[in-house]
Parts: structure tokens; sequence; C-alpha cells
């Protein structure tokens, strides 16, 4: 009896031994849930454990060595490169998925397209009316992500030029959050991922060429690189156990990872 | 005398001893959060608001040497866009972002490991004169052309009365507090002047007029109202509150202060209630009876003796029903809007502290200046809600001195 419990201790640490710890962004975290569902079932004896926190989270525990895979919706930033120099860790950065934003209105709103220089004009807080872009005299109320979140960071920057959002902006803590107001306030706009957009809102045609085209924001589009607001979602790992998280990030990169990428609502890679 | 068997008498002492250590490991434990808290947040002043690892760099003979990083961001956002304005010479501002350097260099000129990148970047900035380029500082080297400037170190003052947050801000963070910390004294403010009168109507109702049946039905109600997670009162203001204020004031916008108040009020109910009318169950009986039989009416029993007699139990009521209310994070982070302005009335979006630690902690990069930011915010979170407790304990102790 006792060689039995000790010998399933020793097979609980050995499975543990394999398992890998992933952490960071909460955009990504249905993507990487689901990665590693499908990941587990091809192996039993693969473990992966998925956890959120935001993609500061997940950068810094790479630093402390908590985590094997840090998963960020936002590029790694200079301060956090020179934090893992710092502590002896080389890293390397592998793009698993796109994820395409859509700007969000009210259904109410007679506005169904907007050119990237209007957008930052709402954006930044110069245009406030939403009369100035071609729609009813109402006031624009705008929604935002909350300024840590590597959604508001990359809106900020393919958007709206690097400039700072207007210190009147409401921002949401949340996706769901944004959704629910918009659908429920007239004036309103917002960003959101792809993958959320639904019925209660109405997605916005956007055109980066000045007002010669305009792109609805659509799977398709974004596969065919016509949509334009699209950011890459990355994965971060030491290079000292690149052995340990190879498989799991081979899988995502299979032509079955990627199809999970677009089931839970992201864009694939190809 | 009969003593006691000695492993008895063992058996107190090792009781006693685990009770003296978890009270210590305890206190210790509150002490060291505490510590924790001031030490990781004490780091950000007289730090630069400039984004580590990166510097700004003019050109040579830009007379400006030294800049306060609110121009800094006024500069990038390009709503100051000549030199004049700061206080240089007469000459139109160029933003430049590493990235910019593409544009001017070939890939082959910048060299396949970035080997000749820290001279192209000399020598942009040596060729504009009006250029201020926002580069990393490795790729600053000793014979470097142009010249670095300096930011105004973040103070304590600009800190707390700066009214501009913007801590991800690139290249110079805004850590302006004040709308932060006026908002969540507002929607504390808002809480208590909805919840403490409607609290003490409750109170006195089960205190002094209610029969015992109706207590014992209303008690356990109120009491399940403090087991509510604060979540689901989010839940509950953004999706019934938000949309009611918005069309009963026909706003633009249902996010305000107003639904963060309300919330709130209602969960601080559950503690005003329940001690409030403790409190006023102290009430002596003999000084109610001597009230009645000189003539006095019920209701006059109830505001000449009862409040009067427990009035510093209803104080500490309303005091914990604040202190209840500024810690809340999930319930307001929900419906106030979460813009930081300062705030001019109830109908506006609000920021409080909570919900900005709440929302931004989690994507903060570690130990980097939004980080102790937050961390001098929890700080402060944490001298209010002190100070309110002191306050309870003074009125309490007062209380005391005052019944002998």
């Amino acid at each position: 009896m006792k060689r039995v419990i000790i010998s399933v201790i020793a097979l609980a640490f050995a499975i543990n031994g394999q398992a890998q710890r992933i952490k960071g962004s909460d955009t990504m975290l249905p993507l990487s849930q689901k990665e590693a569902e499908s990941y587990m079932k091809t192996n039993s004896t693969f473990k992966v454990t998925v956890t959120g926190g935001g993609s500061g989270v997940g950068i810094a525990a790479l630093i402390d060595n908590t985590t094997d895979l840090a998963q960020s919706s936002r590029k790694i930033k200079m301060d956090e490169k020179i934090k893992l120099q710092e502590s002896g860790v080389t890293y390397k950065e592998v793009i698993a998925a796109y994820d395409a934003l859509a700007v969000v209105v009210n259904p109410n709103n007679g506005v169904s397209q907007l050119t990237r220089e209007q957008l930052e004009g709402i954006f930044i807080g110069k245009i406030k009316n939403w009369k100035e872009v071609g729609g009813d005299d109402a006031k624009i109320i705008v929604y935002s992500r909350e300024t840590s979140s590597g959604t508001y960071e990359f809106f900020k920057e393919h958007v709206m030029n690097k400039k700072n959002f207007a210190n009147d902006v409401l921002s949401m803590p949340a996706t769901g959050a944004i959704i629910q107001s918009v659908s429920q306030t007239k004036g309103a706009i917002g960003y959101v991922g792809l993958a959320y957009l639904d019925k209660s809102v109405k997605a916005i045609k956007v055109s980066y060429d000045k007002g010669k085209n305009y792109v609805e924001p659509s799977m398709v589009n974004a596969k065919n690189k016509t949509y334009p607001v699209v950011r890459p979602l990355y994965y971060y790992y030491s290079t000292k156990v690149e052995n340990k998280v190879k498989p799991y990030l081979d899988f995502v990169l299979s032509a079955e990872g990627q199809k999970i990428v677009e089931s839970v609502g992201y864009v694939p890679l190809k | 005398m009969k003593t006691k068997p000695f492993h008895k008498k063992l058996f107190e002492k090792i009781i006693e001893g685990i009770l003296a250590l978890s009270g210590s490991i305890t206190s210790l434990a509150v002490l060291l959060i505490v510590i924790f808290l001031f030490k990781e947040g004490l780091g950000l002043f007289n730090r630069s608001p400039i984004s580590e690892g990166f510097v700004l760099a003019v050109n040579k003979d830009n007379p400006i040497s030294k800049i306060d990083a609110k121009l800094v961001k006024q500069i990038f956002d390009q709503e100051i866009t000549n030199w004049e304005t700061v206080g240089g010479k007469k000459d139109s501002i160029i933003l430049f972002h590493l990235d910019d350097i593409n544009s001017i260099y070939t890939e082959a000129q910048i060299g396949e490991n970035l080997e000749n990148l820290p001279n192209c970047i000399s020598n942009v900035v040596d060729s504009i004169g009006g250029i201020v380029a926002f580069v990393p500082k490795s790729y600053i080297k000793s014979d470097f052309k142009g010249k670095v400037i300096e930011p105004v170190n973040i103070t304590p003052k600009e800190f707390l009365l700066g009214k501009e947050w913007y801590p991800t801000a690139e290249p110079s963070a805004q850590m302006g507090v004040l709308p932060i910390l006026l908002g969540t004294l507002w929607v504390s403010l808002g809480a208590i002047l909805l919840s403490l009168p409607l609290g003490l109507a409750v109170a006195i109702y089960m205190a002094e007029i209610a029969n015992a049946r109706v207590r014992n039905t209303f008690k356990p109600i109120i009491e399940l109202l403090a087991g509510i997670p604060s979540v689901i009162y989010g839940f509950f203001g953004l999706v019934v509150i938000v949309p009611f204020i918005q069309s009963i004031f026909n706003l633009p916008v249902g996010e305000t202060a107003l639904a963060g108040s309300i919330i709130l009020a209602i969960m601080a109910l559950p503690t005003i209630i329940t001690i409030a009318e403790d409190s006023l169950r102290t009430t002596p009986r003999s000084m109610k009876e001597a009230s009645l039989a000189l003539g006095a009416s019920r209701w006059q029993t109830i505001y000449r003796i009862v409040i009067p007699y427990s009035i510093s139990g209803i104080t500490a009521a309303a005091i914990l029903g604040i202190g209840r209310a500024i810690g809340e994070t999930m319930a307001v982070l929900m419906v106030t809007g979460n813009a930081a302005v300062i705030p001019s009335s109830f109908l506006e979006p609000v920021r409080t502290i909570p919900a900005t630690i709440a929302a931004e902690l989690g994507e903060s990069p570690k130990d980097g200046l939004h980080y102790q930011a937050l961390f001098i915010l929890g700080s402060i979170l944490f001298i209010m809600t002190l100070i309110i407790n002191l306050t309870v304990e003074y009125i309490s102790s007062r209380n005391k001195l005052g019944k002998r």
C-alpha cells in the first residue's frame, strides 16, 4: 500500500515537472485556454496551466521566472526589456495570432463610416459632436479601455497617431462593459476586439486612405489584410525553457492550432 | 487548596501560547503589509517621468535644458508646435520617434544588427534644428552630437495637485491624482448623503417602533444585503441603475457619480443599520420610561431621548459606512465611467482610487513608474481609512467617558 502511495506521489511530481505555466494578457486568455485544452488532449502526459492578470503581469512573471510563457497583447516595452536583461533572461518572441479591433457605435447612430483622421479627432477630444462627422446633433460619448490594457495602447498607437486620449473619456474595465454601455448610450463610440462584436452594437467602416476606401471589420477582411486595425498577439519565453515550451508553441502554430485561433474569434496567421 | 495536575496546566499554557502567537502574527502581517505598501510606492518621488530606458534629445543649439512633464505631453500631442512657447527660440518643433529612422536611413545604412543606429540618431538630431527625439538611452553614445534634456522629476506636490492622470503616456507620464482623490471623496459623500437618512430611519423603526415579528423578518433580509458580492451590485448598477439615471435626467451618458453613490449607499446600508440599531437599543429602559411618564409622546421620546443618548453610536455607524464606501472597488469600477476629471456635479463620470488600482495594476510593468504611482494611491487610501477608523475610536471612547 505504502509503495502505491509513494509511486502515485512520484508520478504526480513527474507530471508536474512537465507542466507549463502560461500567464498574462486577459485578451489572450480564451485563446490560450482553448489551445491548451486541445494540446493536452493530443498527449495525456502534457499539462498546461493558463492564468490571466494582464500583459504586464505576464511579463513581470517572466522576469521573476514564475511562468514559462508570458502571453501579451502588446509588444514588450523598453523598460521591461531592460529588466529582463538585468535579471539575465534572454527571451524569444512568437506571434501566435492577430486580433482585429472594431470601432463600434450605438445601433441607432446614423454614422456608419469614419476616416482614421476623424477617429483621431473624436478620441483626442477635438471632435465633440456627431454632426461634425455627418451624424445627428448629439454629443459624442467616448468609451475607452483602461490605460494599462494592451488594447488601449494598440488603439492609441495605430489609430490616434500616438496622441493621448482626451481626459474625459470613460474608461471601462472590460470589453463586455464597453459593449453594454455603447448599446445603451445613444451618442456612444468605443472600440472592441473583433471576437466580441455582436448585434447590440454597430461596427463602423474605417478608412485609412483619407476616405477613398472604407473597409468593414470582419474576419474575411482581416484575413486578406484589407482591414487596417489589426494587432499581433504575442507569446514571450526565456530561451532556457525553449525545449519545454516548444511543443506547445508548435501546436499553436500548426494548422490545427490556427483553426482554434479562428474558432475563438481571432485572426489566424495565414 | 487543590492544584491542577501538571499536564493540564501545561495544556493551558500551550493554548495560551498559541492564542498569543496568532495575535502577534496577525499584527505583524498587518504591519508588514503597510510597510510593503509604502516601500513600493515611495520610490516614485524624485524619479524622472520619462519612460524608463529612454531619453529626450534636442539639437545642441537648442537653449532648453530642463522641461516640465506637462509640456512634454503637450509637445508630443502636437498642442505646442513652437519652441517659443516653452521658452526657446522661434522655431517649429519636429517630433522624432525611433521608428521614424526608417524613413530617413535605409536598412543597409542602419546595419543588420543596428550597429550604426547610434550614429544615425546622432546625425539626425544634429541636422534638424527644431527636433526633439524620443530614443532609447542605450543608443546615445559618448560622441552624441545632440543634447539630452532633463525633465523635471516628480514631486509630491505635483503628484497630489496635478490634474492629469496619464500614467502610461509616452514619452512622459502624467501623474496627477487630484481628480481621482476628489472623485473618491465625491462618490463617498454622495453615498453617505443617500444612505444615512435611510439607514437611520430603518434603524429607528427597527429599534423603537417595529414589533418583534417584523424585526425578526427584516433583520435577516438586511443582513443578507451585506452578503451579496460587490460585483453583483456592480452588474445590477450597470444594467439597471445606469440606464435609469440616463433616462430620468435626460443625460447623454448614465455612468455617473450618482450611479456610484446609489450603489455604494445600498452597500453601506447594512453596516449603518446594524450599528445604529444596536446603539439605539442601548438606551436604558428607565430613561425611556421616565420620558413617557412625563407625558412625552413616543416620537418626542425618540428624538429627544433615544437619539441624543446614542448619538455617538450613530456617528460611528455613519463613519464606518463611509469607510465601506471609500474602499469599495468592483461595483464602483463598473458604474462610474472612470473618467479622470475633477467632478463638478453628481451627474458626471468620476474615477475613484480603488477602481484605478484594480483596473490598472494588472498591466503595469513591475517597479515601473506606473506601478509605484498605484502603490502611492493605495497608501493614500490606507491613510484615509486609518483616519476614519481613528475617528470612530475617538468618538466611542468619548462616549464611554460621557456615560460615567
